[in-house]
């Protein structure tokens, strides 16, 4: 079995960029949390070689010629993998110029791809990165329709290769948000959700195209949701007259009816939740993800009978909406219970990824108190690592230590839910993480406030 | 044996800057003014009257007193709504009082928000609740944030749950220069915002300087559309405020009243201001006008300049690390607060966020986190202080509130962990001496009207 990691890694190593620089090294002494959902296991070893997880727990021998880091008095934990992002897509939100999350003004909708307009090197992405979040999704924002277009998995390197996997789920609004955005009810959204994805599957039966890769995909992880070939100009399909969709966006819901492409669906409102749950009896093949569900504890059950899995703020308490009335912050920990495979998410604008170990850590918190439900540390830890890779089909492959897993590797100085820790060191596929940013930066220029030789200016 | 501990640099720096400072000037202690709005002749007045409590012992937790003390195995005794005293195990506890063991608990003051729009920005965040910004002139220093607040916002029940909030600051918003005046309250359910109010506290101005007031009257084409077009406005209002207070007050004008008062010292000023440079300016022209700014909030970047806000005794009311959310956010780095602290000036962890506002503490302590970091060790008991007698004093009301000290209000939270770990939650909260939350008692626990009858009543939220 090592013999095969061992060689399967030596492969990957030639194949893979990011994994050319990898370290081999080890953490030993650490107390390490695998993400697995278990709890803490003290004095234990993390070996990375190749870019990859080798081995996890007490009793590992660290390898020779592994560099072994000592991790007495740290915490080590998988890298975070923060669920549904606007990670890249903005350099300062309320500056329209450099916000790229939204195309209220766009003609297309389902075919928008955010793959292309992910900048790597954004201070979001930095700063997260210096949080310890290592992986991510990110998704466009709804604009002129109820389809916000298509989220990627991206990796938080300093490299200029953020985009792991593109195309990776389709994303579509049909509460209150949606409704405003189909014409004004949820009546529309339910509507226009329907029509767009019977236009979908006649165009994708016209165009006589079966629905797969034509060839492998170029791409890191092998199993990419290439570029539709209808998009790429090769249509000869015809359409009807009454169609509402553009040829592009038609053709971008094609992999979600053939339940290819995971389809994210955000609503709150517990009865919203089960109009959900009900489309998967008319469209069977739909492989849904509930985002929001602030109400989904109301109707748990019926979300873990129907298997779809859910993206949900960990603190939502107040209703700020009508389709939150029942938020609370047991909302995660009661579906928890009830079966429903839950992470914490999603992240966007002022809620940036990097809080995402303090949420886990309310969470915990919450498991003390009379009539709440949280989690426990190895749930909470979980909730944003390995389960959100898992919904975000990345399971095993990252936010979870163990042989095999991307070396995405974090050191803190404590606690990692504890809001008073912070990562000291931070790995992706093995390489470590520059921590420094425009923050660090001002950090260090502004330590003290002496000008008596020079302005600030020059103190770089 | 343990005691009373105060630290003597961290502590010390704090007074130092609060000593020269408005944060200090506990204004509008209750005594009748002037004219201009001063509390005894304010119409609206308070009608809050503190709930029964019973006198109370908290004994053999670890109190932090939020004027800097921790006392490890403390007592904290409270009888008719004050603080009766505050000691060691050594204290003793007089007969008749309720006895409730601390032991691996802590004790803090109520937690204080200053800068908080619960109320005028209600949930359901529904357009018939946007009451928070009189966004059709650039300076209305006429209207009042109590004339908006909608005593059954859900959010306060929240903050005081989650957050250990027992007084806040709630302010009108920053679309204009001069927003209005905010109004301080308890923490304590009401049919009114009159039942509401802290009896006695002063009135704010808050003021709001770059982008937001530019963006909104800009884009409707009217002046301010920059900011020194900001500036322009703001020093015109205040030539013609000295001129109706040198006047002969025969016509009454409700926002020059309000001016009048933050010229003769009566009322506070809030100011939302995040770029070091802006800050500076405003206080260059707080100097030229004669009055104080108590707290600029948002405050990005005082880091840059803590030297001149620890000069002029301007407290800085601050987030942990929001960050990159609008152009002048850019520059925010998490260890501003340490910095701020580091150079003697006041710190203050506000929320201006229905959620923040629930853990205020936890923000604190990441502050806290981050300053240690960079070599800026603050204790504990300091930065306890950031978000309880610094925010007191910073809306003048840290004379009667903030602290555990004889005499002040009994304002109390009982936490069922170190209030500075993600770990602890409020449990017992007291709002002058009268238990108003206990998390151990499902119904001591205040649900507002909006949420009868609806999904969730009641839970635990």
């Amino acid at each position: 079995m090592k013999r095969f990691t061992l060689a399967a890694i030596a492969a990957l190593a030639l194949i893979l960029p990011a994994a050319a620089q990898a370290q081999d090294f080890a953490v030993t002494g650490a107390t390490v949390g695998t993400g697995d959902g278990g709890e803490p296991i003290e004095n234990a070893t993390v070996v990375v070689r190749g870019g990859r997880i080798v081995a996890v727990g007490t009793g590992v021998a660290v390898p020779a010629g592994v560099q072994v880091i000592d991790g007495t008095g740290t915490w080590v934990t998988p890298g975070l993998f923060a669920a549904v992002t606007d990670l890249g897509l903005y350099d300062v939100m309320a500056v329209s110029d450099s916000n790229d999350t939204e195309a209220g003004d766009s003609p297309f909708n389902a075919a928008l791809d955010a793959a292309p307009a992910i900048n790597s090197a954004s201070q979001d992405i930095a700063v997260s990165r210096e949080g310890g979040v290592t992986r991510a999704t990110v998704a466009p924002d709804a604009g002129s329709s109820i389809f916000a277009g298509q989220g990627a998995v991206i990796d938080l390197g300093a490299d200029r290769e953020a985009v792991v996997r593109p195309r990776a789920f389709q994303f579509v609004e049909l509460g209150e948000y949606g409704a405003r955005r189909a014409g004004g009810s949820r009546t529309a959204a339910h509507a226009l959700f329907r029509n767009a994805l019977r236009e979908a599957r006649a165009y994708g039966a016209r165009a006589a195209i079966p629905g797969r890769a034509s060839r492998p995909d170029p791409l890191r992880t092998g199993d990419d949701l290439p570029v539709d070939p209808r998009l790429a100009g090769s249509d000869s399909a015809e359409r009807s007259a009454d169609v509402l969709l553009t040829r592009f966006d038609a053709a971008a819901l094609v992999p979600v009816i053939e339940g290819r492409q995971p389809l994210y669906v955000h609503v709150e409102r517990a009865s919203d939740i089960l109009s959900v749950i009900d489309l998967k009896r008319e469209f069977p093949k739909l492989d849904l993800v509930i985002v929001g569900a602030s109400e989904g504890w109301e109707v748990a059950p019926q979300i873990a009978a129907s298997g779809i899995p859910v993206i949900a703020a960990a603190l939502n308490d107040l209703p700020a909406k009508f389709e939150q009335l029942a938020s609370t912050q047991s909302n995660v920990g009661r579906m928890k219970q009830a079966g429903v495979k839950v992470a914490i998410g999603p992240f966007d604008g002022d809620n940036h990824p990097r809080y995402a170990p303090q949420y886990a850590g309310n969470l915990v918190a919450l498991s003390k108190l009379p009539g709440a439900a949280g989690l426990t540390w190895g749930e909470a830890l979980a909730a944003i690592t390995s389960i959100p890779a898992e919904i975000s089909g990345m399971g095993g492959r990252n936010g979870v230590l163990k042989a095999g897993a991307a070396g995405d590797v974090v050191i803190w100085d404590g606690d990692p839910l504890e809001v008073s820790s912070a990562p000291v060191k931070v790995f992706i596929d093995g390489v470590e993480q520059p921590l420094a940013n425009h923050q660090s930066r001002l950090r260090q220029r502004y330590r003290d406030l002496d000008e008596s030789d020079q302005p600030k200016a020059y103190d770089w | 044996m343990s005691g009373r501990i105060r630290v003597a640099k961290w502590g010390c720096a704090l007074l130092a800057g609060l000593a020269l400072s408005a944060c200090a000037s506990d204004g509008g202690s209750g005594k009748a003014k002037s004219a201009s709005g001063a509390p005894a002749e304010a119409p609206y007045p308070s009608t809050y009257q503190p709930y029964p409590g019973t006198p109370t012992a908290l004994v053999g937790a670890t109190v932090f007193d939020g004027a800097g003390g921790r006392i490890d195995n403390g007592t904290v005794l409270f009888e008719n709504g004050r603080i009766a005293a505050v000691g060691g195990p050594d204290l003793a506890v007089p007969a008749g009082f309720t006895r409730i063991d601390g032991s691996g608990k802590f004790v803090t003051p109520g937690v204080i928000d200053i800068h908080s729009h619960l109320g005028d920005y209600p949930t359901p965040s529904v357009a018939a609740h946007s009451d928070g910004n009189e966004a059709t002139d650039p300076a209305t220093p006429d209207v009042w944030a109590e004339h908006s607040v909608w005593p059954q916002d859900p959010g306060f029940t929240r903050a005081l749950a989650n957050g250990g909030i027992t007084s806040l600051q709630i302010l009108p918003g920053s679309a204009n220069l001069m927003g209005g005046r905010s109004v301080t309250l308890k923490n304590v359910p009401s049919r009114t915002v009159q039942g509401m109010k802290f009896p006695g506290a002063p009135y704010s101005l808050k003021m709001a300087c770059g982008e937001n007031p530019k963006r909104v009257y800009g884009s409707k084409g009217r002046k301010p559309s920059t900011r020194m077009g900001n500036f322009a406005v703001n020093r015109q209002t205040w030539i013609d405020a000295q001129a109706y207070m040198d006047g002969d007050h025969a016509k009454r004008d409700l926002g020059n009243e309000t001016l009048e008062g933050v010229l003769k010292g009566e009322i506070l000023v809030q100011n939302h201001c995040y770029r070091a440079d802006e800050m500076a300016l405003v206080l260059d022209m707080a100097k030229e006008f004669g009055y104080k700014v108590a707290a600029f909030h948002h405050a990005v970047e005082s880091y840059k300049i803590a030297d001149l806000l620890r000069e002029a005794g301007v407290c800085s009311a601050v987030w942990a690390d929001w960050y990159g959310f609008k152009m002048e956010a850019y520059d925010a780095i998490p260890e501003n607060a340490a910095l701020i602290a580091k150079e003697g000036a006041c710190v203050v962890i506000h929320s201006d966020d229905e959620n923040g506002i629930q853990r205020l503490n936890q923000e604190a302590a990441k502050a806290q986190a981050d300053g240690r970091r960079m070599g800026i060790d603050i204790p504990d008991e300091v930065v306890v202080g950031w978000f309880t007698l610094n925010a007191a004093k910073a809306m003048g009301i840290g004379d009667r509130t903030g602290s555990l000290e004889s005499g002040k209000m009994a304002d109390v939270v009982l936490w069922n962990g170190d209030p500075l770990s993600v770990y602890s939650r409020p449990e017992k909260v007291w709002i002058d001496g009268a238990l108003m939350y206990d998390a151990l008692d499902r119904k001591r626990r205040p649900v507002s009207d909006f949420e009868l009858g609806q999904p969730g009543e009641g839970d635990v939220k």
